[in-house]
């Protein structure tokens, strides 16, 4: 065992040998074919800041490129995988953090974020701007950027072929004339999943003579099919998504899915081929959040950030990028939102913190009812 | 002939010398891979296993309970092994006849096959998954036309979230690992052996069994030690194809980590799944010295003919044809699916791709898409065939200068220990890997956590097994001798090992290179949960085209999907005719 130390001790001396000159590994070594890094000559050098967020962030360049003049900053966009993935990188380097500022978590893992302690409070002026509702954190460690509500969408034709109503709440899927209709994402694995098991739980209730888990067991007895995300669901198993190629006329989404058919559909169209399903109690509703991670170097600019991403500026770009709806109501809509989209007034409440501690109870639980 | 006497005497000194040293020389080469092993590999994962067992310093057991209290780990990881299992033998089993069809037969068409054979290990997860229900869906062509010929009204066919879907898609993603690695080692055997048995008396079905069988054994163990390790870690596989009631050691490793954050236990679930492969590989190793002859190779000029008659046609028609179904049609599908619109062929999708109509920052531009990617995998390719034939020349264990005879133990246990811990990335959860380099890698000189290099380093990680096991079967089975002849001749060890050795394995080393460019292009392992820049591959547009809904989305998702399979079978096709300058063909 001694010699194998021994070798360790040589290859390591062989690799830091085979560093030429003055420059950082990571230069040295990465390969030619990749673009390289630009070269800035215009003095004063832009200053670096980073933003660590899902893979589903998205801006408009000319929106972008105006914060980084107006600050004479360089901003650099780290994705990697969803909000889960994302908050439990944060966590885990949290002495050493990989970013400035955070953006993505959502109300589901809002528990999580604050308990682990990584924000730093920011008061931003604009706060003033966004309804209470949103505001889940008094002290302003996560501040709410945007929202999502998480419903039933339906296939419009399917139904009008059918000659079936489509469902008005979440009661009418367990009805014996949606048998086998409708697909689900597992809380386990998926956003949405987790979402819509929320909202039975906001709905149902935990106790009663009809609780979340009667409804699910309902649902399983009605067929009901479990995918694993949401793209397999949306795109394989959804009727109207999959291309006729899937059986299931109802599925989980956004409310905001029927206006992004519109604005993505490969014909113009005169109403949304899609419905949400939007009743009390039958969405739920993600806020998404971000906050300055602590330890950052570059506290002005994290603070700059925040307030750039709840300006009406950032807010107005937010629905054709990032499909959700701006916090701010200021922003306004663009039109094909504007038209089509509906949003729930009632959606079903959990407390946050509710959700942190029983989240895997929750889906233990679903998991018990629903797949064994 | 104008050696003289002293020149001969000084000859014989020096392999002498050679001889003596071999023990150390020859595992000179070893110090860089295992450098790299223990930077990109054991210090993240030793960094984030302590951080998961002991957050605050110290052990806290009360995490693991779970681990123990209920059989369901337990039946997890019988679930685990038995579906490796099952998938490993139907892919050898399929596999097989086709690796003799490319080994023994020059026909046309031949290297576009095995080109196209590969794709499927590059392609995402849920763009298969779409793939197989156009085809096997309640409404996919099978059902269609089964619904047709039997003449009833509900589909005959439901595969969905089964185990037989599961075990179709490891072997839809891992044929052409037997094909390859099997096909090119059979095509240097030479096909007398067998004749000569044959010639004996011995039925077709007792030769193969009794001579070649047994000699292709090195190449068909480390083939199906590949398919076993990678069903064995499966991931997307399950959860999407197998659907939510069917789960892994993977599925739970990231399960716990991901939606719960419960470190101890996914790292408790992450040590089970390593030992686990480290026994299995351990046991592997224990009988590939075993069974490993030294041969007298035939270069496949010799080896290779036209077919000629109507039964050799039909085995080559019946083994492309087998290719075709299982493994081309699926692809056939998703092309379709992206020429389609409005039920007319367009070419519209792929048109969109190279439009930003809303100004997006993350639009990805087609051709920066292949030029990321293949630069990914060139670096990969480059880095992990120099790090593996350094490793596989040391893990040969009679390798140049050394002779025939039986290396001390002692060596050998070395070596056997090194092979082990080459494979072991393959067989490391990628999510807990992930997050080591988060934890590990935040220090200069190594702060790599936000670097594109490190997208290189994973990939490597995950591609060097491939490249060892390639490589050396193809280097064991080079017969001694003819070492020994090159060294007595007077040639230094480095040119026997550049004209023995490395024109005997070149095809093995290209089987290794179209593994790493492989393993690169499609995104494995730890790299989807690295935090990465803009500088976006094409699996990555393909997540984000089909992260939203809208027609166009699907379409364009399936149009980069097109051209990554079209990348791809070009990637393949050029690494097959690289040739290194001055190498014979072998």
């Amino acid at each position: 065992m001694k010699r194998v130390s021994v070798f360790t001790l040589i290859g390591l001396l062989a690799l830091v040998a085979c560093r030429p000159g003055p420059a950082p590994p990571t230069e040295a070594l990465t390969p030619t074919a990749l673009p390289e890094i630009p070269t800035p000559t215009a003095p004063p050098e832009p200053r670096k800041m980073q933003v660590m967020t899902h893979d589903s962030f998205d801006i408009s360049e000319e929106v972008l490129a105006a914060f980084e003049a107006q600050y004479n900053a360089e901003v650099e966009i780290l994705q990697a995988g969803d909000a889960g993935v994302v908050l439990n990188q944060a966590i885990l380097s949290r002495d050493n953090p990989m970013a400035d500022v955070l953006y993505g978590v959502d109300s589901t893992l809002l528990g999580r974020a604050l308990e682990a302690d990584i924000f730093e409070p920011y008061a931003s002026p604009l706060l003033a701007e966004i309804p209470d509702h949103l505001e889940l954190d008094p002290q302003h460690r996560a501040l709410p950027v945007d929202y999502g509500n998480v419903c039933l969408n339906f296939d419009k034709a399917w139904f009008a072929e059918h000659g079936l109503t489509p469902p008005a709440n979440l009661e009418d899927l367990a009805k014996p004339e949606y048998e086998g209709l409708t697909v689900v994402e597992n809380p386990a694995t998926s956003s949405p999943g987790l979402a819509l098991l929320l909202a039975t739980v906001g709905h149902f209730g935990e106790t009663g003579n009809y609780t979340y888990l009667d409804y699910w067991a309902d649902l399983r007895d009605n067929n009901v099919l479990v995918t694993e995300g949401w793209e397999d669901a949306y795109w394989g198993q959804f009727t109207y998504g999959s291309g006729g190629e899937g059986d299931r006329p109802i599925v989980v989404s956004y409310a905001s899915s029927p206006p992004v058919e519109v604005y993505f559909a490969e014909e113009p169209f005169e109403e949304a081929p899609t419905a949400a399903v939007v009743s009390d109690g039958s969405c739920f509703r993600q806020i998404e959040f971000v906050g300055i991670l602590k330890g950052t170097q570059n506290h002005d600019l994290a603070e700059a950030w925040v307030d750039f991403m709840l300006g009406t500026t950032f807010q107005e770009d937010i629905p054709l990028h990032m499909f959700m709806f701006p916090a701010n109501q200021n922003a306004v809509l663009p039109e094909v939102f504007a038209k089509f989209a509906v949003i729930p007034e009632h959606p079903a409440e959990v407390d946050y913190a509710a959700i942190e501690i029983n989240r895997e109870a929750w889906i233990e639980a679903w998991t018990e009812v629903v797949l064994h | 002939m104008r050696s003289s006497r002293g020149e001969e005497q000084e000859t014989v000194r020096n392999s002498q010398f050679a001889i003596r040293n071999s023990q150390f020389a020859s595992l000179l080469p070893a110090f860089l891979p295992l450098a790299f092993l223990l930077l990109f590999y054991f210090y993240p994962l030793a960094s984030i296993l302590a951080l998961s067992f002991a957050p605050e310093g110290h052990f806290d057991p009360a995490a693991l309970a779970k681990l123990f209290s209920t059989p369901y780990y337990l039946h997890t990881l019988w679930f685990t092994t038995w579906q490796a299992a099952i998938s490993t033998l139907l892919t050898v089993g399929l596999a097989l006849p086709g690796a003799y069809v490319f080994a023994r037969y020059d026909f046309p068409g031949k290297s576009l096959v095995q080109a196209l054979t590969t794709v499927p290990f590059v392609l995402p997860t849920i763009v298969v998954a779409l793939a197989f229900t156009a085809l096997l869906g309640p409404h996919g062509l099978l059902n269609l036309v089964l619904m047709g010929l039997l003449r009833v009204d509900r589909p005959p066919i439901d595969l969905q979230h089964t185990l037989a879907i599961i075990l179709l898609a490891h072997v839809f993603y891992n044929y052409t690992l037997v094909l390859r690695i099997v096909g090119t080692y059979w095509a240097n055997l030479d096909p007398r052996l067998g004749e000569a048995a044959r010639m004996l008396g011995a039925s077709r079905w007792r030769a193969f069994c009794e001579v070649t069988l047994p000699l292709l054994i090195p190449a068909i163990g480390a083939a199906a030690l590949l398919v076993f390790v990678f069903c064995f870690t499966s991931f997307g596989v399950i959860l999407v194809l197998g659907g939510p009631r069917f789960a892994t050691l993977e599925v739970e490793i990231y399960h716990q980590t991901i939606h719960y954050l419960n470190l101890p236990l996914a790292a408790a679930l992450s040590i089970v799944q390593i030992l686990f492969t480290l026994a299995l590989m351990a046991a592997y190793t224990h009988l590939q010295t075993r069974l490993t002859l030294p041969l007298e190779l035939r270069p496949r000029q010799v080896t290779q003919r036209r077919p000629r008659g109507w039964r050799a046609w039909l085995v080559i028609g019946g083994n492309v044809g087998l290719m075709l179904v299982l493994l081309v049609t699926p692809l056939a599908a998703l092309i379709e699916r992206s020429l389609t619109l409005k039920g007319g062929v367009s070419l519209a999708f792929y048109r969109q791709l190279f439009y930003n109509p809303r100004g997006s920052a993350f639009y990805v531009p087609p051709v920066a898409a292949v030029r990321n990617s293949v630069g990914y995998a060139l670096a990969t390719v480059g880095l992990s065939v120099t790090m593996g034939l350094m490793a596989a020349a040391v893990l040969d264990n009679r390798g140049s200068g050394s002779s025939a005879r039986s290396p001390r133990p002692r060596g050998r246990r070395l070596r056997h220990l090194l092979d082990l811990l080459f494979m072991l990335p393959l067989g490391t959860s990628a999510v807990t890997l992930g997050l080591g380099y988060i934890v590990a890698l935040d220090e200069p000189p190594l702060n790599l956590r936000t670097s594109p290099l490190l997208v290189v380093l994973a990939h490597t990680l995950v591609a060097l097994p491939f490249v060892v096991r390639s490589v050396l079967p193809a280097l064991r089975s080079i017969h001694p001798h003819l070492r020994e002849a090159a060294a007595l001749l007077g040639a230094s060890p480095w040119r026997v090992w550049r004209e023995v050795d490395l024109p005997i394995v070149a095809r093995a080393v290209l089987v290794g290179a179209v593994f790493a460019f492989t393993v690169s292009m499609g995104e494995f392992g730890a790299t989807s949960l690295i935090a990465r820049p803009e500088r976006p591959t094409m699996p990555v547009a393909i997540y984000r085209f089909l992260g939203r809904p809208g027609a166009a989305n699907y379409g364009q998702a399936l149009a980069m999907s097109t051209l990554l399979m079209l990348v791809c079978t070009l990637g393949f096709l050029a690494i097959e005719r690289f040739r290194v300058g001055g190498v014979g063909e072998f």
